[in-house]
């Protein structure tokens, strides 16, 4: 057992024998490690990003619906439940945040101009915390109650209605029996959002103003619920489930935006796919240095075996010449990208390609993600994958003839 | 054959497992890059393709200011006859005169806020996708029937089906109150929800009816040949209507500026990608040629003592690295093609494509085209980058002094 530490010695040493191969080898690992990670802390800073801003406006992490409502998105497929029935249901069962709310389609009209939207009811002070909106950039003022009786529109659509704070608009939808439902509203507030086509498709009012709109008591149409993490949906999908019958339909957050959570799901596919191919590229070199490090001391190989030397203990200490190589790259690669996102956390303004990105469901500006389990993953498959490369190199090493290898002429 | 050709290639194959681990590294980083390389372009060519089909076209002429806030009232006027005029000056029938609104559709049930383009039922198929589409019934006919088209999502969402009627509403040009009672004619799906949710098709001159448009319109869509043609196009066009008052000539990329953006952010990450591979298989060449030139100490001290001359030995070494980087050039382009056309032919999908690929106006299945371009671009900046690499092993030669090489073992 004491032979490990005099191996490792040894394969130190041979390691700087040849520093120029080592020190070239040494930065192409490097390269690729840090390829790696800072490729990978980009596209995870953009799916996060990505998965926030759609999420906010999903919004929620689990839903509930009448059965019809998502393909069908009516009045008419309300939630069976009235606010007092979910209120007895679901306060206290541990959520961070829940609300529910009407979200129906609608045409709001100024003088000038009609559009479709959607309209949002809501109760402004329950979904503070997970809304889209950030109620003090508000311009003009946020709704401040259920019965508040303005309504909060988006800048952009502002724009194009030609409206602004404190004009007054129409909004038309739909009530149960099909009559339309209409009424004027003071356009209160102007919202912003990190993706612009949400400011041309929302519109919030309160939440029982919205109910009395479109005569429907105190029912809504969906009521969202917030966990702790988007990506594990599991525990806050369990407690819903469990508090309702199926005369409504629970749905995860990826259910609802299948490409967010197709997003989500290839992500880590995809990266390790990317850490693979770097690996790949990499290996040919690496496999090339072991096998000329074990070509140029055929003899000495030959000699140690001739000595007495386990062929086991060749093939260990090749291997360990490996690993050390390898070893050292991705510490020097970690420490690399580590140095390189850092700085870049507070964001990359990418704006120029605004509008491509919005294409994806991305906003303009992309925050780097380096995470310890990505970092992780890449230096795991390094070694492992490197370890199985450098055992052909190292197992012929261990497999000389003592008097053949002596007698080669180097 | 020279005898320096002759040499290189010979101390190429002194190390034969060395020298096809080098080359092993090209050819796999080559088979990658005319892989992605062939499959990026054909997806933008698609992308653009698609993505113009269904509404946009290659270049519209419009209203200033119609593009960035499509007001009603920012019309063309005399839509029909300057469409006609065009078609006739460019010998082109892929030219159609539009016109659009906002309006809510209702049917005995439901109501849904839509988009309503009034189009020329016998030139829009020319320019859009659309009219291909007809799930049920038929497209649009008669110029000026009381007939729409709508989406398979508004179909299932209003409850109707061919042949039931919907009312329109919504305001006209002049901002009064607009309605009409609709014959659905037929039900189109596109696969994109947006649009089949959210878009109808009535004739143009019952547009003009409805909403009070007094003859004008919002649009003419014009397609261009290719893409390439697209800026010559929009120049003969721009003087075409240059006597027509104050209209404006607005291409693909102002229409969608979102679509030339994404191939931008698209391409520089994969350029990114690309690169970091280059640079790895340069770092292997780099890294094999020096030892070789390391190795092979003595054997050049004893040459130049003989008379070579360094410059010759460096264009020796730059030769080794050329000749294994063809072999690598031509392997890796050979390689990535056959696979590039094999899945051109058999169709490439991954999991979770086709709701990646929907978001793009993608099909689910991609047929990569291998072009010469493509297939040479990738292998040919790697051979550049190799030769780069054995740049410095080439240059030590030049410090190397005869006597103390031939010193060294």
């Amino acid at each position: 057992m004491r032979i490990a530490p005099v191996l490792g010695r040894l394969a130190w040493r041979y390691l700087w024998r040849n520093h120029r191969r080592t020190i070239i080898m040494l930065s192409a690992i490097s390269i690729g490690a840090w390829a790696m990670m800072f490729m990978t802390a980009l596209t995870r800073g953009m799916v996060d990003q990505m998965i926030s801003d759609g999420i906010s406006v999903i919004p929620g992490h689990v839903q509930i619906h009448h059965p019809g409502y998502l393909d069908d998105p009516s009045i008419a497929n309300r939630l069976p439940y009235t606010d007092a029935e979910l209120a007895r249901r679901f306060d206290g069962a541990g959520f961070v945040a829940w609300a529910s709310r009407v979200r129906v389609p609608a045409v709001i009209t100024s003088e000038r101009e009609s559009r479709g939207v959607t309209l949002l009811g809501i109760d402004p002070a329950a979904e503070r915390a997970f809304s889209f909106v950030d109620y003090d950039a508000v311009d003009g003022r946020f709704l401040e109650s259920v019965d508040d009786s303005g309504i909060v529109i988006g800048a952009k659509l502002a724009g194009t209605l030609e409206t602004e704070v404190g004009k007054r608009v129409v909004l038309m939808t739909q009530d149960p029996e099909n009559e339309i439902a209409d009424r004027g509203f003071r356009v209160v507030g102007l919202f912003h959002a990190n993706i612009e086509s949400y400011e041309d498709s929302f519109v919030f009012v309160g939440k029982r103003t919205a109910q009395d709109l479109l005569h429907i008591g105190d029912t809504t149409t969906e009521a969202v619920f917030v966990g702790d993490d988007y990506r594990n949906v599991e525990p806050v999908y369990d407690i819903v489930s469990a508090a309702v019958d199926d005369t409504v339909r629970v749905s995860r957050w990826t259910e609802i935006d299948t490409y967010l959570g197709t997003m989500l799901k290839t992500m880590d596919g995809f990266m390790l796919i990317w850490v693979v191919v770097i690996f790949l590229a990499l290996s040919f070199g690496l496999v090339n240095t072991l096998v000329m490090a074990v070509f140029e001391r055929v003899r000495e190989i030959g000699l140690m075996l001739a000595l007495g030397m386990k062929p086991a203990m060749i093939l260990g200490q090749i291997l360990i010449e490996s690993m050390l190589l390898l070893g050292i790259g991705l510490l020097i690669g970690d420490v690399l990208a580590y140095a390189t996102v850092k700085p870049l956390e507070s964001g990359i303004d990418i704006s120029i390609v605004a509008q491509g990105m919005e294409m994806f469901g991305a906003s303009s500006m992309l925050y780097p993600a380096l995470y310890l389990k990505d970092v992780i993953l890449a230096n795991v498959v390094v070694l492992i994958l490197g370890f199985f490369a450098s055992l052909s190199p190292a197992w012929r090493a261990s497999r000389y003839e003592p008097v053949e290898a002596i007698t080669k002429v180097g | 054959m020279n005898i320096t050709l002759r040499l290189a290639w010979r101390n190429l194959w002194r190390q034969p497992r060395r020298t096809w681990l080098t080359t092993g590294a090209m050819v796999f980083s080559n088979v990658l890059l005319v892989f992605m390389i062939s499959l990026q372009f054909g997806m933008y060519g698609l992308m653009i393709d698609n993505t113009l089909q269904v509404f946009t076209g290659h270049l519209q002429v419009q209203a200033p200011g119609y593009k960035d806030d499509q007001k009603m009232r920012q019309v063309v006027p005399d839509v029909r006859p300057l469409a006609e005029r065009l078609r006739e000056e460019f010998d082109s029938d892929r030219i159609a005169a539009r016109g659009w609104a906002f309006g809510l559709a209702s049917s005995a049930e439901r109501s849904y806020g839509i988009g309503i383009y009034g189009v020329e039922p016998e030139f829009e198929p020319k320019v859009s996708n659309i009219p291909g589409l007809i799930e049920e019934g038929r497209y649009l006919d008669e110029p000026s029937a009381y007939d729409i088209v709508i989406g398979s999502v508004l179909a299932r969402n209003l409850r109707v089906s061919v042949g039931d009627e919907i009312t329109i509403l919504g305001s006209g040009v002049d901002g009064s109150f607009a309605a009409a009672v609709l014959n659905v004619a037929g039900i189109f799906r596109s696969g994109v929800k947006e649009i089949d949710r959210n878009i109808a098709e009535i004739p143009l001159a019952t547009f003009q009816e409805i909403f009070f448009m007094n003859g004008a319109g919002h649009q003419v869509v014009i397609m261009a040949p290719s893409l390439g043609a697209v800026p010559e196009l929009q120049a003969r066009v721009e003087a075409a209507i240059s006597g027509d008052g104050d209209l404006v000539v607005q291409d693909w990329d102002a229409l969608q500026p979102g679509l030339k953006q994404m191939i931008q952010a698209d391409m520089s990450s994969a350029f990114f990608m690309y690169g970091i591979l280059v640079i790895l298989v340069a770092f292997s060449v780099l890294n094999t040629q020096l030892m070789s030139v390391l190795e092979r100490t003595h054997e050049f001290g004893v040459v130049m003592a003989l008379g070579m001359k360094p410059g010759r030995l460096g264009r020796l070494v730059m030769l080794e690295t050329a000749m294994m980087g063809m072999l690598g050039l031509v392997l890796g382009a050979i390689a990535g093609a056959a696979l590039t056309i094999w899945l051109g032919i058999r169709g490439y999908t991954i999991p979770g494509m086709e709701e990646m690929a929907a978001q793009f106006n993608l099909p689910g299945r991609i047929y990569p085209q291998a072009t010469v371009l493509s297939t040479l671009i990738g292998p040919t900046v790697v051979f550049l980058f190799c030769l780069l690499a054995s740049v410095y092993p080439a240059w030590r030669l030049r410090r190397l002094h005869p006597v103390e090489a031939m010193r060294t073992h």
